[in-house]
């Protein structure tokens, strides 16, 4: 099999991988709600609506927390 | 100095939201000025025969193109960027010296480079690639210009105090990284200089002369995966990191769905990059392939409606702000443009419908529903935004914007409904024969029936730059309008009458 003969079916099974990957995602996310550190995907828009900058974080970086 | 509170700076914002509204007016008055070269002809040599050279539609037409997505569009990312990123990220730019001489260089190196390329095109140095036009030298201070920026974004990332990325981040993150591969591969190309032809004469054309390192339907293919993936990282990605800022901001609602906004962002790069091969349909590009750019431009109405039905959403419960506030119309109008732009765009890709609308005006109709639409009123919107809070004052007019907004509107639709017909007619035409398969007309009988076409298209695009040269006037006065304080800019923006 050479290129041209291979690279149709190669564009076949990305169709496959793609519809097959977003549905996956799409269940873990509402199956999960949350990501792995525990806050909810949703409290991520507050990012956007509190963002001055002595607003606390939604997810302060470490070093932030040790001082 | 010591005790001053922390605040975010944005000088290097301001810069580029100067260059925003300059290249817009410079791109668009040429759009313009070429849209009714097509309609009335005489203007190709308006100061006489020996100046046509340089003001024909042929040299002018990269210097529109060029400059209202490499000039306003990028322009306006820029800004946005330099704005966006450090409240997302809460820190400042005034926190690193580093980053701040680094932003300052990036914008001095871009206004070079975008007088180099104003220059040249106008004196008629070409590469001849639509959208990457540009000699080899330009195309170097570009990459420097982008690292640069990548530099501010990483940069920026590298000091953030919120740990998590928001949902814009990630699509400035991904405008970076996809511009970055695009422009590299597309513009491999050879100094002349350096070549030697086959009859082995050397030092060929201008030291500053290229041509490209593919040839013929590589070319192409490279070419349109570069074109229309310009479209995705310069004329969708970032202004879709925008929106998802700037209305939930300006609302003060919660995006709709958070989630939704990740799927979408996962489905857009997948998918986005493959559709490039619907330029190329009925072309010499090996069939599957055209059938892949078809389908892959279906798809692509999934993700990009994700993300404009989330944008809908956002206002739910919340309609009453669209009738207010001329601002918020500005954006809902620029994601209706954009679910109303990525419908049509799979629709043309279809290849029974791309045997009629390739070549032909309904293409440009619909890259200018999306470009006036959807990209022109959001980085309108974001710069309007953006004024009252980097200049501490109230906006300027709330009836100037109000205004300028119905302008445009009216523009909008008559250039797209005005190509919409033009297109379908000229298609039409093309295709139709006599019994025996002699083409019925000729290709002159086709610009006759468009002529009025092109001449209320031209109307809408005046319009259009009338109510920018409002926007950039509304934001003048703005700059020495009412002082107001930091409690009036948390949500909705304050606008003078």
């Amino acid at each position: 099999m050479d290129f041209y003969e291979f690279a149709p079916y190669a564009y076949f099974f990305l169709i496959v991988f793609l519809v097959v990957g977003s549905y996956s995602y799409i269940y873990h996310l509402y199956k999960n709600r949350k990501d792995a550190s525990g806050v909810d995907y949703e409290h991520y828009s507050e990012m956007a609506l509190k963002d001055d900058i002595g607003d606390t974080p939604v997810k302060p970086v470490s070093r932030d927390k040790e001082k | 100095m010591e005790n001053r509170p922390l605040e975010y700076d944005y000088t290097v914002a301001k810069m580029f939201m100067l260059t925003t509204i300059v290249l817009g007016i410079v791109g668009m008055t040429i759009g313009v000025f070429i849209a009714f070269e097509l309609a009335f002809p005489g203007l190709n040599t308006i100061f006489g025969a020996g100046l046509a050279e340089y003001t024909n539609f042929s040299r002018l037409r990269p210097l529109h193109t060029d400059s209202v997505a490499f000039g306003f569009t990028v322009s306006g990312i820029f800004a946005t960027w330099f704005y966006v990123g450090q409240r997302v990220l809460k820190v400042s730019m005034a926190e690193s010296k580093f980053l701040m001489f680094i932003g300052k260089l990036q914008f001095w190196l871009y206004v070079i480079g975008v007088a180099a390329a104003v220059v040249t095109l106008f004196m008629g140095y070409t590469s001849s690639k639509e959208y990457a036009e540009f000699e080899w030298p330009i195309d170097i201070a570009i990459v420097i210009v982008w690292v640069l920026w990548g530099v501010s974004i990483f940069g920026l990332i590298g000091i953030r105090r919120e740990k998590s990325l928001y949902i814009s981040i990630w699509y400035y993150i991904a405008t970076f990284l996809g511009v970055a591969m695009l422009y590299l591969f597309n513009n491999m190309e050879i100094p002349t200089m350096l070549a030697t032809s086959a009859a082995g004469e050397t030092n060929i054309g201008d030291w500053f002369h290229s041509i490209s390192m593919y040839a013929g339907t590589n070319d192409a293919l490279v070419q349109w995966w570069y074109g229309h993936n310009a479209v995705a990282f310069v004329f969708t990605v970032p202004i879709i990191a925008m929106i998802y800022y700037f209305l939930p901001k300006e609302s003060g609602q919660a995006i709709y769905s958070y989630k939704l906004s990740l799927l979408s962002f996962w489905g857009l790069m997948f998918v986005y990059l493959w559709a490039g091969g619907h330029h190329l349909l009925y072309s010499t590009v090996p069939d599957w392939m055209q059938t892949m750019g078809s389908i892959f431009s279906i798809v692509l109405i999934l993700p990009s409606w994700g993300s404009a039905i989330n944008m809908l959403l956002t206002m739910k419960g919340e309609w009453q702000q669209v009738a207010a506030s001329p601002l918020i119309k500005f954006m809902v109008l620029a994601s209706t443009f954009y679910m109303f732009s990525t419908l049509e765009g799979p629709i043309q890709a279809i290849k029974s419908v791309n045997a009629i609308a390739h070549f032909t005006d309904w293409i440009v109709g619909h890259v200018h529903d999306g470009t006036l639409g959807w990209v022109g009123f959001m980085i309108i919107a974001a710069l309007y935004h953006m004024a009252p809070r980097v200049f501490k004052r109230e906006l300027y007019s709330k009836g100037l914007m109000a205004a300028q907004f119905w302008i445009q509107t009216l523009g909008i639709v008559l250039y797209f409904t005005s190509m919409w017909i033009a297109g379908i007619t000229q298609g039409m035409m093309w295709r139709a024969h006599d019994e025996f398969g002699n083409l019925a007309y000729s290709f002159m009988d086709t610009v006759d029936v468009l002529h009025p076409y092109y001449a209320l298209r031209g109307t809408g695009g005046l319009l259009y730059l009338v109510g920018f040269f409002m926007f950039a006037y509304n934001i003048y006065k703005t700059m020495s309008s009412r002082p107001v304080e930091e409690s009036e800019l948390q949500n909705a923006s304050p606008m003078g009458a």
